[in-house]
């Protein structure tokens, strides 16, 4: 699945101070129905974000106008539970590009590098300082740099480096995915199989 | 002084990419109808067709309705999507066990049930719950769908070596404790994040004593741990229930494979990233009291109060609570419950049927409870009718019904409504998993058979 290449990226960003996010709140399983990978954005985070009737719920942070961006900040452990890639496309489709947290689980981050979105880790401190900066100011700009693998706090000055396995940081930053590679081994792959 | 995943791994890597992951070799990829949509859509605009259809299968399972299968799907979105699945298995020359069909089930039973699961092997799924194979010393992990795509067109997945985890149960297990209590007891200690960026090995003689439908119970939940997959190393108990199924080698193969198999364990001096070890006799019947399959407690215990947490860690407990109607220091047994759900990846084996059904032997369902009894495959179901707990069930009053995903993430109708409480056999209590606004109680089958006949939050061992 192409996706834009991602170099830097300074937006202000969304704060979900909640910590277990599951797969199952980014997008419950009975919208997972659907054959194509399109308008899943529509029912990211559905059951926080709409009651019963289908209207808004007025204080949860993705309803509130004062919160825009393309960053997302989630509480420790975020994207635990199914291995659904319908919560990436979620993410991804309502327009989110990167998303912060102390800690992912392991097969959220997989899902999400391999569409687009970078997923980047802060100690338990710097995610507390990024939630203080958005409730004093919700405008206020963060800068992503993937290449020199830094987070900052525009306002602050103050920013933190962040880990990226380098051979998912080239498909990042070139916007390549890792089928038309392993298409590429297919001499390598059928060598293997007759080992 | 390799450990049992390493072994497996180092055999399946077909290249190390510098400054990446490995290109691991699938063995055996599962599909079903949820998550390979997309990924034969992706297979398509590429012009590729699948590689190795001969090492994929399919199943529709989470979609399907639990009841009238012989009936097309009445949801017009789940019936297209399990239609897909049979157009795109014809497409690709991939067997397709569609609903009705003998060899139809939830994807993680039927793989172990044919014999398509044995020692040695590296399985994936677009499922998180793959790690149920891992009960046979296989290396089984859930992917994404882009991985799905992967395998599909190349046989392999770029991945990651994870940190190797050693979980040790010792001793003999308590009167009424099963497979799944161990893995609720387990995921309360280390937490749902305890596992993260490791593969978890299960041993120590509590484990080694577990049959392998227990085994598969355990390793299934070692995802709720944050583990990528939890495995334990084949033994006679495995050999003897691989031996004979439909896809196990036979004759001179057999002799060759058990030779290998036999190889299939840790070293004595193997070295593990992150080392845990437990008492079995610590274990008592476990049940979930918040909106994460961390948040149990043996069942005799109360609600666990939130003084030592602070900040965030206390909000999302507090929360918690607020969402499943709980408070601080309540005690668990006796609370009035309204669904019971015995079925899933997780306890849908015929090992929790047959516990179920001795427990409500002779009993009657309470009257306050609707209860989902779901086998977890056509082998399942039949076999249930072939020991004749189905009458053992009708005659307390339960009704069996027929084999999918069903409650355990309500896709399909069988959803729990809104603010019910529901002791379920399944993998995951958060919120609204079972159905909008849904509660959920994880626990055995024995804990929901006590459930079910009494109405309340019952310890099974009060009947023992």
């Amino acid at each position: 699945m192409a996706y834009d290449k991602f170099t830097t990226l300074t937006s202000p960003a969304v704060p979900l101070p909640i910590e277990n996010i599951d797969t199952d709140q980014i997008i419950p399983a009975r919208f997972l129905k659907a054959v194509e990978r399109k308008g899943f954005g529509d029912n990211l985070f559905r059951d926080w974000r709409y009651d019963k009737s289908s209207q808004p719920i007025a204080d949860f942070p993705l309803n509130q106008s004062k919160y825009s961006g393309k960053i997302l900040v989630g509480g420790k452990n975020f994207g635990s539970g199914s291995s659904r890639e319908h919560a990436a496309w979620a993410i991804y489709d309502y327009g989110f590009r990167v998303v912060v947290s102390s800690f992912f689980a392991d097969i959220f981050q997989g899902n999400a590098l391999n569409n687009g979105i970078l997923p980047v880790v802060v100690s338990p401190e710097f995610l507390e300082k990024i939630f203080t900066a958005i409730e004093a100011d919700q405008d206020t700009p963060f800068e992503v740099d993937l290449q020199n693998q830094k987070f900052t706090i525009c306002a602050s000055g103050e920013s933190i480096g962040f880990d990226i396995n380098p051979y998912k940081k080239h498909c990042l930053t070139h916007g390549l995915d890792d089928i038309d590679y392993l298409v590429s081994m297919k001499e390598e792959i059928a060598a293997f199989e007759t080992k | 002084m390799k450990t049992l995943f390493d072994k497996i791994w180092d055999s399946h890597v077909v290249k190390e990419v510098e400054g990446g992951p490995s290109v691991l070799y699938i063995d055996q990829h599962l599909i079903h109808e949820v998550t390979s949509p997309v990924a034969f859509l992706g297979l398509e605009k590429r012009g590729l067709k699948v590689l190795r259809p001969e090492k994929t299968i399919a199943t529709p399972d989470h979609n399907v309705p639990t009841i009238n299968q012989h009936l097309s799907i009445i949801d017009e979105l789940s019936r297209n999507q399990v239609e897909m699945l049979k157009k795109n298995c014809a497409t690709h020359g991939i067997v397709y066990h569609g609903l009705g069909s003998e060899g139809h089930g939830v994807v993680h039973i039927i793989g172990p049930e044919m014999g398509i699961t044995q020692p040695g092997m590296t399985i994936v799924c677009g499922d998180s719950h793959t790690s149920t194979h891992g009960a046979f010393g296989a290396i089984a992990f859930g992917i994404g769908t882009s991985e799905v795509e992967m395998v599909f067109a190349s046989q392999c997945i770029m991945q990651p070596k994870p940190k190797k985890m050693l979980i040790s149960v010792n001793g003999k297990l308590n009167k009424g404790v099963t497979a799944k209590d161990i893995a609720l007891y387990v995921i309360a200690q280390i937490s749902t994040s305890g596992g993260t960026g490791h593969f978890v090995e299960f041993a120590g003689s509590a484990i080694e004593s577990l049959s392998m439908e227990g085994r598969m119970t355990l390793c299934n939940m070692s995802i709720e741990c944050g583990a990528r997959g939890g495995m334990i190393a084949p033994d006679q108990t495995t050999f003897d229930y691989v031996k004979g199924r439909q896809f196990a080698p036979k004759g001179e193969d057999w002799d060759t494979a058990l030779a290998y198999w036999k190889t299939l364990k840790s070293d004595a001096d193997a070295v593990f990233d992150t080392i845990y070890e437990y008492e079995g006799a610590d274990i008592e019947p476990m049940i979930t009291f918040g909106t994460n399959p961390g948040m149990g407690i043996g069942i005799s215990e109360n609600v666990p109060n939130s003084d030592k947490l602070t900040g965030s860690d206390k909000l999302t407990y507090e929360k918690s609570l607020k969402y499943m109607g709980y408070n601080q220091g309540d005690k668990m047994v006796g609370k009035q419950i309204d669904y019971v759900f015995v079925g899933s990846c997780t306890n849908g084996r015929i090992e929790d049927f047959r516990s179920f059904a001795q427990f409500v032997k002779g009993k009657k369902k309470a009257d306050n409870v609707t209860a989902w009894i779901v086998p977890g495959s056509r082998a399942v179901e039949k076999q249930i009718i072939a020991e004749g707990l189905v009458e053992i069930l009708e005659a307390a009053g339960f009704e069996l019904r027929q084999p999918g995903c069903s409650a355990c993430l309500a896709m399909n109708d069988d959803k729990i409504p809104e603010g019910k409480y529901s002791v379920s056999t399944s993998n995951r209590n958060f919120e609204g998993r079972q159905g909008p606004g849904a509660r959920t109680l994880l626990a055995s089958p024995l804990t929901a058979a006590a459930a079910a006949v009494t109405g309340v939050i019952t310890d099974p061992r009060e009947f023992l």
